[in-house]
């Protein structure tokens, strides 16, 4: 008998209806049905979310960790990108 | 240069900060976590069984629709356990194959047998109420996702210790039959509960490199006399008593002393020797042959919607 592993995908779930979709962990499933209600029954048996993503886990792209340093590197100095960095009298409201 | 990147690595752990999927990490570290994560994972899916025991018997509709939740929780902190293991680099056919080889172990409490309605109390309250100690703990284990399932299992599973406890308060307050099979269960599990946080600190074999990689946070020991003081409150509070003579007080240390504990008994079941040790793997590698056609159906489902 084959032990045929199926596909990892993983798991985003939009906590309630306008906030982000926050990934929560992965499954394994042989197609798009299956692991949209893989994820229902395991990452929401108590109501956790209002919708639900799954995606194969090769589709996604991460940034490697160890190279996080030059990878982020251009956004370290512009720190004109505050507000903290433009100096406002204190008199001024509402800006 | 391997030297380095463990500069590098133990400083990140000192500082606090997770440690993710791809991020290096000596080889050990990967190991312990592999070991511990699928242990704790395995256990998961294996304690379904005791408990699972009782569902066609549960005295009640409101009792069997509970636990079924119950059940199916840890099927679920299995499933998040094994997700978080598998980040490591390990297939689920390693980890499934290593628990059915006897390679993997699972925790030595689901070895004991589950033989009248208040021992679902029983493990509700005092297995569930020691793995939960544990778990709050590796809530700040160092690997990000194993980090991250502990969160999600700690917040789920204190409603399977309240759901032991009011098993537990029910028949220590019902007629004289049902207090015995209360106090009964207690004293066959009492002993095991204490074991389940491993052995004292002095004779435990992957402590040292555990705490320093911050895989563990709290010391065996540390963490039992934590469910020890909770638990011996909550046992009096119902009336059940707990069946250790040593058992006291301590003005000094503000902790309750406690008996010795029989590790002789422990490692005996470890080896293999428990009531239930074949039964519990007999029954995985079981159900593992008799669902294989699900996922051979669901292939053979999916390679024909493809064409």
């Amino acid at each position: 008998m084959s032990k045929s592993q199926l596909p990892v995908w993983e798991v985003f779930v939009q906590p309630k209806s306008g906030a982000s979709f926050q990934h929560v962990g992965s499954l394994h499933a042989i197609d798009k049905e299956m692991a949209l209600q893989n994820a229902r029954d395991l990452y929401t048996r108590r109501l956790e979310g209002s919708c639900i993503w799954v995606v194969k886990s090769d589709h996604i792209i991460s940034s490697k960790p160890d190279d996080q340093k030059s990878f982020f590197d251009p956004s370290d100095d512009k720190i004109y990108r505050y507000p903290s960095y433009f100096k406002v009298s204190k008199k001024v409201k509402d800006l | 240069m391997t030297d380095n990147y463990e500069k590098n690595f133990q400083k990140k752990i000192d500082s606090g900060k997770k440690i993710e999927p791809k991020d290096w990490m000596p080889d050990k570290y990967r190991l312990h976590l592999i070991r511990q994560i699928s242990q704790h994972a395995h256990s998961e899916i294996i304690g379904m069984q005791p408990e699972g025991n009782w569902i066609t018997r549960a005295p009640s509709l409101r009792a069997k629709m509970v636990l079924i939740a119950k059940v199916q929780d840890e099927a679920g902190h299995g499933l998040y356990l094994y997700s978080a293991c598998e980040s490591l680099g390990i297939t689920r056919d390693e980890l499934i194959d290593q628990l059915q080889t006897g390679k993997a172990k699972y925790s030595n409490i689901f070895n004991y047998p589950t033989l009248s309605w208040a021992d679902i109390g029983v493990i509700g309250w005092l297995v569930d109420g020691a793995a939960i100690v544990n778990q709050q703990s590796l809530r700040g284990t160092s690997y990000g996702p194993y980090a991250r399932a502990m969160v999600r299992i700690c917040r789920e599973e204190s409603f399977h210790q309240r759901q032991g406890y009011e098993i537990m308060s029910k028949m220590s307050n019902g007629t004289k039959e049902q207090q015995q099979m209360a106090q009964d269960a207690l004293n066959r599990w009492w002993w095991p509960s204490l074991m389940m946080f491993g052995p004292h600190d002095a004779d435990s074999a992957h402590s040292s490199n555990a705490m320093k990689w911050k895989i563990k946070r709290e010391t065996n020991d540390a963490l039992r006399q934590i469910f020890l003081d909770r638990t011996v409150k909550q046992a009096d509070l119902i009336g059940l008593t707990i069946p250790d003579p040593d058992l006291k007080w301590n003005e000094k240390t503000k902790h309750y002393d406690f008996g010795k504990i029989d590790w002789d008994e422990f490692w005996q079941v470890v080896e293999g020797n428990g009531f239930c040790n074949k039964e519990r793997i007999a029954n995985h590698i079981k159900a593992h042959k008799e669902g294989i056609w699900v996922k051979q159906a669901a292939l053979a489902y999916a390679k024909k919607m493809e064409n």
